[in-house]
């Protein structure tokens, strides 16, 4: 028989944490499995319910961006246009909105049990990934609608898709820690993220943001998020401003890794506020 | 054997109490940063005299433990509330993290501070198996293993891919249960709060936990019934207030423990409170005195010496068929015997007021913690009045024929039974 030794101090070593992770990958997998169950089980709608969601808001902003104000669309049928975007914004906001609330609605188990607690948060991220890989599927009911080929860039679309998640876990690493201290943060959220998503570039191009705002633009990170998954999908005639894309893309890494280090501050008293 | 497995040093758990300043609020931190801005942009002048009032206080859970346990050991821990037996229990599972001090654990942890953590009603109870077994660091393979053996101890076969918001609470806890006395860790942390439900099923997995404890597994068992932690632990930690009080042989801490907890309370006569809940009632004990052989109440007996346990008590009309009993339990919740009315003055008590006594002979209990329950009821038919360990007492050694045998059991009572030589035979040589 293996006999670890296991230390307990106040402060405890970063080695073993990131080794616990990876021991208690089973429960992370139980614990994303688990939400994902109670998340169809829950609803009447059940699967439809990832696909409904953004559908309709995506033709509500057809219409009122693209039919209503008629807004340029780069030569892309404006559906797909909006679509495209919906997509990453939908799995970042309820992200941030499954997270932030993760580690609170599982107190009692965070009191009872121990485990590294990014593996709340993180899971939570994960059902909003299924929903998201979930709805991805009226994209391509849409381009087989307008008939609209994607070019060689769509094998791209890991790389952007990765970007998304990385913002999600930062912003969503972020609110959670802050929401066990703050409880009152959970009121905060809804208000990110409405105007998150006038702030970014959901309904319309960031194409029709004047050039001399565009870099300041760009330290929204989901407005390079958003850009690269136009990008990738939409092909040629999406084009992508660099400068401010790298700025984004610094943003979001800069939110995951300080995230991660809040969070793991934090972490250690959860079970004694919680 | 013999080998450390769990070592503790010099542990500290400190805990900040009212917390007023950046409490739990975001708007409250925000007006409280503002405010702190306001002032020093408006009162420049206004010298900062004020000190910060200290707006917290500090707790110490535990102050500077220090033991070790060792492989095979069954350990209780007990103390009063308060004590710190939770705060070491969370910091020996992880949960929390200590303030100072150190621990090192050798083998497999599996801590049970609660059963069914994790459990999601929406979900089927095969599905919450998986989710709590992993919840409580068992693989995949370990569950998929002990499934079936899972199911039938908790006797849900039936129900087990139904949701288990469907399942009554006795089902509900028993799957849960089930689950937890089905770890196999080398070393087990619990908390004996578990108990809910259904007592006869909490008796087995108890069983079972324990059973583990006789095959080389360490167990740790946080508990707040003395009588329990005599039956299962060898050796007990007490806690008071945040230190070890006392940490050695299970029988001898427990006395030492209802001692103190009971002497407190007891001055050798209580009366009783009428439960105020109840319906007016036909029979209400009303005094409950231990005396010794001067008839002064006391809570220390002399061994050696008789004494007596008064009751008075008051029938507002004739109750046919009425028996009154009173029972002494030891230490560890053991009854030792019971004396009804009934064998002496026969069923059913007419109206009026009573004072009665039993003499308790000289050299009998032997020397240790006893509690008193009392009760009136009608064989059979109903109960009309019981009150659990209305007072206690102690039987102090003062050179008993038990006294030799220091620390090893004797028994409950002393007996007079003859040892009769019916042959002998000498050995010649």
């Amino acid at each position: 028989m293996k006999t670890e030794e296991l230390v307990i101090e106040a402060g405890r070593s970063e080695r073993q944490y990131w080794r616990d992770l990876w021991n208690y990958r089973e429960l992370f997998y139980y614990l994303a499995w688990r939400d994902i169950l109670v998340r169809y089980k829950q609803t009447v709608v059940g699967v439809a319910w990832a696909i409904l969601r953004p559908l309709i808001s995506m033709l509500v902003f057809t219409f009122v961006f693209g039919g209503l104000a008629k807004l340029p669309s780069d030569g892309v049928p404006y559906p797909i246009l909006v679509f495209a975007a919906m997509l990453p914004w939908q799995f970042f906001s309820s992200a941030m909105s499954e997270s932030s609330n993760s580690i609170v609605n599982n107190g009692a188990m965070i009191s009872k049990v121990y485990f590294p607690r990014l593996v709340i948060p993180t899971s939570s991220v994960i059902v909003s990934f299924v929903d998201f890989l979930l709805s991805s599927s009226i994209l391509v009911a849409l381009m087989i609608w307008y008939r609209y080929l994607p070019s060689w860039q769509i094998i791209t679309i890991p790389f952007f898709i990765f970007i998304a998640f990385a913002a999600s876990m930062g912003v969503g690493l972020w609110l959670s820690a802050l929401t066990v201290k703050y409880r009152d943060f959970r009121f905060v959220i809804p208000f990110i993220m409405q105007f998150g998503l006038y702030i970014s570039p959901v309904g319309f191009s960031s194409s029709i943001v004047p050039e001399k705002w565009r870099l300041l633009y760009s330290l929204n990170p989901m407005v390079g998020v958003i850009d690269g998954f136009r990008w990738a999908i939409l092909g040629g005639n999406a084009t992508i401003y660099w400068p401010g894309f790298l700025i984004s893309l610094g943003i979001v890494f800069v939110l995951l890794i300080t995230g991660i280090a809040y969070f793991r501050k934090t972490e250690r008293t959860f079970a004694d506020v919680i | 054997m013999g080998e450390t497995v769990i070592s503790v040093q010099n542990l500290t758990k400190k805990y900040v109490i009212g917390k007023q300043q950046s409490g739990n609020s975001f708007r409250e931190m925000l007006a409280g940063k503002s405010k702190a801005i306001a002032e020093r942009i408006l009162s420049t002048r206004q010298q900062s005299t004020e000190v910060s009032e200290p707006s917290s206080e500090e707790f110490l859970a535990l102050d500077d433990i220090s033991f070790s346990i060792n492989r095979g050991e069954t350990v209780g821990i007990i103390g009063s509330n308060g004590a710190g037996k939770s705060t070491l229990l969370k910091i020996l599972s992880r949960i929390t993290e200590p303030t100072s001090g150190r621990v090192s654990v050798k083998g497999r942890v599996a801590s049970l501070l609660e059963v069914g953590t994790g459990f999601h009603p929406e979900l089927t109870g095969r599905e919450n198996v998986f989710l709590n077994g992993a919840v409580l660091g068992m693989s995949e393979a370990e569950i998929r293993r002990k499934f079936d053996e899972i199911v039938a101890f908790a006797e849900v076969e039936k129900f087990i891919n139904l949701p288990v918001k469907k399942y009554s609470s006795g089902m509900y806890v028993r799957l849960a249960f089930a689950v937890a006395a089905n770890l196999d860790p080398d070393i087990l942390i619990l908390d004996e709060v578990l108990a809910v439900g259904d007592i006869k099923f909490q008796k087995k997995c108890m069983n079972k936990i324990y059973e583990a404890g006789q095959d080389g597994k360490t167990i740790l068992v946080v508990s707040h019934e003395m009588g329990n932690v005599t039956r299962t632990c060898k050796r007990v930690i007490w806690l008071v207030k945040g230190q070890i009080h006392l940490d050695g042989e299970a029988g001898e801490i427990s006395n030492e423990y209802l001692g103190v907890a009971f002497r407190v309370v007891s001055s050798g006569e209580v009366t009783i409170e009428r439960k105020s809940e109840l319906p007016e009632q036909d029979l209400y004990f009303n005094t409950v005195s231990i005396l010794d052989e001067d008839n002064n109440p006391t809570s220390t007996l002399d061994v050696l010496r008789p004494a007596k346990i008064r009751i008075t008590y008051e029938a507002k009309k004739d109750i046919e068929g009425l028996d009154l009993s009173l029972r002494i339990f030891n230490v560890v919740d053991v009854p030792i015997f019971t004396v009804e009315r009934s064998s002496s003055e026969g069923l059913g008590i007419k109206k009026g007021s009573y004072v009665s006594e039993i003499e308790i002979p000289p050299e009998f209990l032997v020397p240790g913690v006893y509690t008193l329950n009392i009760g009136a009821h009608i064989p059979n038919v109903k109960i009309l009045d019981n009150h659990r360990s209305v007072i206690s007492f102690e039987v102090l050694e003062t050179g008993s024929k038990a006294a030799i045998y220091k620390g090893s059991e004797y028994g409950v009572v002393f007996v007079n039974l003859d040892w009769k030589e019916l042959d002998y035979t000498p050995v010649l040589t």
